[in-house]
């Protein structure tokens, strides 16, 4: 693993670093269930696949994480210090699983297209061609697409608890490679998925240059990849030169990429439309929660000490990514693009617990994550119920007069909304309230005033759609609800239930972050 | 120096009381119609299982020494931000037993009447529902042990009322009815939300043993606006001067809400919360006196009001502002009035209660009409009504030795110890209500009968008059039992203090002349109303039509308080429009505009995305770089 490349530069005698395989279990298991999954589709027959691949998912999911929270108390570096085992990291890893669960079951429905599931037949089959067809007819499903979301889980997993440049960047690949697979792969407007996917991933091989580009700058100034050593250096040579700045802000790039902040949010719009929805709601959950857990290491482990100097760089972006978020929603037509550009708004938002830089910062940011990332798998849940003859009704037109067709549907997408407008006695309540305190608190001000105007004209863009379902009439050829299988009921009803719990008795995990601390170095 | 003791024993179940109303609203409210059929008996066995905890409760009690009569009960930690905290947790204490004795038993009693008076009402379940609701609330106003907890009980009574009030939506005089109550409600709740906070402000705490130990420290100025504000909270629940004119309104309610919400419990919430409060009180001349002043105003009104109108029920609410007026002027003389103020709210819940289920019962015959002037020469068909009516009527006249006598005797006295001004002013309401109350009885239940023609007056069935006869007998004995055998005085004494002066004049020569006014207001109205009453009212003097239109009070509030609203609700719509929405209109319009234009970068190009990444990672230098420059 990358800790042995890593342990090998710093020393001159190779020595093997010792691994507590037992403190990284919740990882160990994720990829090892991806290696099996890939083994079962090379050998178990074909009907076989789907029960097998499901019960290696949900299986391994959470068993990682019960050995999360078995973990509990763990605070070590393992790994030679590549990897940091801390109160964040834990609790960020259990985010990341339990969204990841929320987020297979969304994958798994199979009811609510009555051609299949949500992914193409074949992704290797030309879109519009004899041989899609013929595929479709037959009834094939991809079931590829388990092995890679368990790769890309476990890139998330070691995405928060990276503790060495190297590992960072090797997370950050195994997490996103299987995604840029996932997004091109929808079964209803293949082209418009294909071209997300290669935007994708063109946009992000760009952006991991910028990264690893700020890594080999940051090496060059420290001598080292380990955050602990590089802060050391930071922190013994107080006259900083161009090295250090221009490769915080370098690597900086590479990680803003992932959480879709302005200026570099243009691909988000893009792919969160083009991708199959299921993968839409999971990947702008659970990247987001892993990726700015990857952001808050860095930027309060290796950086604490520069804050001065990335703060202002930090502002600049926050405001724009609020406010273009907030902005360019406001004309938005289709729906997924809405909560797309909303999306990027609310990565506006959780960096104002990142320029905190102090615990409740901290807090703030976790807290607003977790908040956000489940209420925004259920709404993209919801998008996948509503429906027309050519697949999802996406343009806000169709939700016209929604909630006189399906109240209930109406409602919960309504719950949704008014979290994320931070409306209280909902979690997005709870979140806003407290990364905007822990920013008054390191003496941001301005920046949290421009954050509520930025909520203002994001609330405008929720209040819309609701007055739009609730008070609208509906369009003369209403688009249909179905009526889903168990799987995305019960992930509509986690969503529903953490928005609402968070929001009126945020105390236990606020407590639960309050004993998880802060990072270790 | 009085204990508190932690709740064990009898005690441990203190949340019980609460608990079974609430569950039978939960179960009547929740289970929809499949409890159509039984709900009325759960709801019903809700409070009378409260009544009979309250008893043992009550026995418990009297089993201790009565330093050690304050028992506490914590449930839970409600709020703690910084140093603000309010937990959950009852207190029982010599004060709050009376009222949870009050409310369970009259509640018991009202329940069983409205088995038999909502019988044919599709809706009884609802009503058993809001009603145990109602009692819950109420409860949870008496037994809590902090002014947060108290202001849960308030708004859950104010919420239950409002349900009550506009039972019958389908008329609507009585959704008028509930919104009126529901905002002059509001207004006392001001009084109440900002007395609150200027409490935790002063003392630090909402909690009413530690306030009330620090009652002392506090600046006399912050004390008057402190009492003055609770009094305002006090006017809107009790219908006092001036937040009165919803009292008459609320009785498009069911009888049975009447005589429990708007007669028995909730308008005496004012008198509980004043009393509670004593501490506070006692430490601001200024505000006690206003107390006893709004007291005199308002036992003047409604004893006017009830002299004029002709719908029973509304001379009777007339008569409860009134008797509600006498508790308050009790209230602010201080540990003088305190315990009197709290005999009379006793003695007035048991007799009021059967005036109005009286009324209801006269109504249940006589096709819901309530105009007295159609009345007359009931007794002969409702015997039991008549005699449990005239039961009521002595004691709420205070003769003797009707339970009124002893609790407003006692009030009257008092008032004399404090000022004979306010002396002579309780007296000549006496008088009034001595004609208020003959003229209800004569119109009623003598004379000639003056029904109209499809009328046939009958007696209700038993589920009713048994109520009724208990009332009536409570009536008669209420008074006594409470003076001489409860010894309310040092029964309350350990909660409220208590204090007597010595009278220039004989406690008996008092007496006396009290009641010789009584029975000439009595005898005016025998005069004025046996022999013949006119069916159509006559035109009657200025302050006959005054007070037949409850004293203008609508016109008042609508001079002084509606139309400037209208008038700067109008202006602020004006000032919404044209300024207000020119700016929110026009930011839109910008903000639509720019997201228009912003939205044209999305190209759709890889390569200008790839491009737009390269400008932020040069500004993203540039920043890090530029700060670095000075």
């Amino acid at each position: 693993m990358s800790g042995v490349l890593s342990a090998s530069v710093v020393a001159d005698t190779f020595t093997l670093p010792t691994i507590d395989y037992g403190a990284l279990a919740p990882v160990l298991i994720v990829a090892a269930a991806a290696v099996i999954g890939v083994l079962v589709e090379a050998f178990a027959p074909r009907g076989a696949r789907r029960p097998l691949q499901l019960v290696l998912v949900f299986g391994s999911l959470i068993a990682a994480f019960v050995a999360v929270v078995m973990h509990a108390g763990i605070r070590q570096l393992d790994g030679g210090g590549a990897v940091a085992i801390d109160g964040p990291g834990l609790v960020l890893q259990g985010a990341v699983l339990l969204i990841s669960i929320v987020g297979a079951m969304l994958m798994a429905e199979r009811m609510v297209d009555p051609a299949g599931d949500a992914f193409a037949a074949r992704a290797s089959t030309l879109p519009g061609s004899e041989d899609e067809r013929q595929f479709s007819s037959r009834g094939f499903l991809q079931t590829e697409i388990w092995p890679l979301m368990l790769f890309a889980v476990t890139g998330m997993l070691l995405f928060p608890i990276a503790n060495d440049l190297l590992l960072l960047f090797v997370a950050l690949e195994v997490m996103s490679l299987p995604l840029y697979l996932l997004v091109g792969m929808a079964r209803r407007r293949r082209l418009l998925s294909q071209e997300a996917a290669l935007k994708y991933f063109i946009l992000g091989s760009f952006s991991s240059a910028f990264f690893l580009f700020g890594s080999a700058l940051l090496y060059g100034y420290s001598g080292s990849i380990k955050f602990g050593k590089i802060a050391e250096a930071i922190a013994g040579n107080p006259g900083q030169n161009m090295l250090i700045l221009v490769g915080v802000g370098m690597v900086a790039v590479g990680l803003l990429f992932k959480i879709g902040a302005a200026p570099f949010h243009q691909w988000t719009p893009d792919v969160y439309q083009g991708a199959p929805t299921p993968v839409t709601a999971f990947m702008a959950a659970a990247v987001k929660v892993a990726a700015f857990g990857a952001i808050l290491r860095v930027f309060y482990v290796i950086f604490g000490g520069l804050r001065w100097d990335w703060q202002p760089m930090l502002w600049v972006i926050a405001i724009l990514t609020m406010l273009i978020g907030a902005i360019v929603a406001v004309t938005q037509t289709d729906v997924k693009r809405m909560l797309a550009y909303s999306s990027i708004a609310q990565a506006g938002f959780i960096l104002l617990g990142v320029i905190a830089a102090n615990p409740a910062g901290l807090r703030g940011a976790i807290f607003y994550l977790v908040a956000y990332a489940f209420t925004t798998l259920g709404t993209f849940a919801v998008v996948t119920l509503v429906r027309d003859s050519t697949g999802e009704a996406t343009h806000l037109s169709k939700w016209a007069g929604l909630a006189k067709t399906s109240p209930l549907t109406a409602t919960v997408f309504a719950i949704f909304l008014l979290s994320l407008a931070g409306i209280p006695l909902t979690s997005g309540f709870i979140g806003k309230f407290a990364v905007f305190t822990a920013a008054i608190e390191a003496g941001a001000m301005p920046l949290v005033i421009v954050a509520l105007f930025a909520s203002l004209i994001a609330a405008f863009v929720y209040g819309r759609v609701i007055v739009l379902m609730f008070f609208a009439d509906p369009p003369a050829d209403p688009p249909a609800v179905v009526v889903p299988s168990a799987f995305t009921t019960l992930a509509i009803a986690i969503s529903v239930a953490v928005t609402v719990v968070l929001g009126i008795i945020p105390q236990p995990f606020l407590t639960l972050l309050e004993q998880a601390g802060v990072f270790i170095r | 120096m009085e204990v508190t003791t932690a709740a064990g024993g009898a005690f441990a179940y203190l949340w019980l009381l609460i608990g079974f109303p609430l569950a039978g609203a939960a179960i009547l409210l929740f289970g929809g119609k499949r409890t159509n059929r039984w709900g009325h008996y759960v709801g019903t066995l809700a409070v009378v299982a409260s009544a009979a905890y309250a008893v043992i409760l009550l026995l418990a009690l009297m089993g201790r020494s009565p330093e050690e009569r304050t028992v506490v009960q914590h449930i839970a930690d409600w709020i703690f931000i910084n140093k603000f905290s309010a937990s959950i947790a009852l207190q029982l204490d010599q004060l709050s037993m009376v009222f949870v004795l009050l409310i369970t038993i009259v509640g018991s009693l009202i329940h069983v009447y409205s088995i038999g008076y909502m019988k044919d009402d599709p809706d009884r379940r609802r009503f058993f529902g809001f009603l145990n609701l109602f009692v819950a609330a109420m409860l949870l106003l008496v037994l809590a042990d902090n002014y947060l907890l108290l202001y849960a009980g308030w708004e859950g009574v104010g919420l239950a009322s409002f349900l009550l009030i506009g039972f019958w939506q389908h008329k609507n005089s009585a959704a008028a009815a509930a919104k009126k109550a529901f905002v002059m409600n509001r207004i006392g709740d001001v009084g109440m939300s900002l007395g609150i906070m200027l409490i935790f402000v002063t003392f630090g705490s909402v909690t009413f043993s530690t306030v009330f130990d620090q009652a002392g420290e506090a600046s006399d100025t912050t004390m008057t606006w402190i009492g003055l504000l609770l009094l305002l909270a006090a006017c809107g629940k009790s219908a006092q001067f001036p937040l009165q004119a919803w009292l008459l309104d609320a009785m498009e309610g069911p009888t049975p809400v009447s005589a429990l919400i708007h007669a028995a419990t909730m308008v005496t919430a004012g008198v509980y919360l004043i009393v509670r409060s004593g501490p506070i009180f006692d430490q601001t001349i200024v505000a006690s006196t206003v107390v006893v002043i709004i007291g005199t105003i308002t036992m003047f009104l409604g004893a006017f009001i009830g002299s004029a109108k002709d719908e029973i029920k509304k001379a009777l609410a007339g008569s409860t502002m009134s008797q509600i007026g006498y508790m308050i002027l009790a209230a602010g003389l201080g540990p003088v009035g305190y315990v009197f103020a709290i005999f009379h709210l006793l003695t007035h819940g048991v007799f009021k209660a059967n005036l109005f289920l009286g009324a209801g019962s006269v109504m249940h015959g006589m096709k819901n009409r309530e105009n007295m002037r159609r009345y007359g020469a009931l007794r002969a068909a409702m015997i039991v009504t008549w005699l449990s009516f005239m039961a009521a009527t002595f004691a709420i006249m205070g003769i003797p030795p009707f339970s009124g006598f002893w609790s407003k005797d006692d009030i009257i006295h008092a008032a004399f110890e404090h000022n004979i001004i306010i002396g002579i002013c309780a007296i000549l309401a006496a008088g009034f209500t001595g004609f208020y109350m003959t003229r209800m009885l004569v119109m009623t239940f003598f004379g000639k009968a003056r029904w109209e023609d499809d009328q046939h007056p009958h007696e209700s069935p038993p589920v009713m008059t048994i109520p009724l006869i208990i009332l009536g007998i409570g009536s008669i004995f209420t008074g006594i039992g409470l003076l001489f055998w409860g010894n309310i005085e040092t029964w309350l004494e350990p909660v409220t203090g208590f204090e007597t002066r010595e009278l220039a004049i004989p406690a008996i020569v008092l007496e006396g002349i009290t009641l010789l006014v009584v029975l000439v207001g009595a005898a005016v109205a025998i005069a004025m109303y046996r022999r013949s009453v006119a069916v159509e009212a006559p035109k009657g003097n200025v302050l006959v039509r005054a007070a037949r239109n409850s004293m203008y009070d609508d016109a008042i509030n609508d001079t002084i308080a509606v139309r400037p609203t209208y008038w700067l609700s109008r202006s602020l719509v004006w000032a919404d429009r044209s300024v207000i929405d020119g700016i929110v209109g026009g930011s839109a319009a910008f903000v639509g505009g720019l997201s228009g234009r912003m939205r044209r970068l999305q190209s759709g190009f890889a390569r200008s995305y790839a491009l737009a990444m390269l400008g932020g990672a040069i500004l993203v230098v540039v920043v890090m770089l530029l700060v670095r420059l000075p």
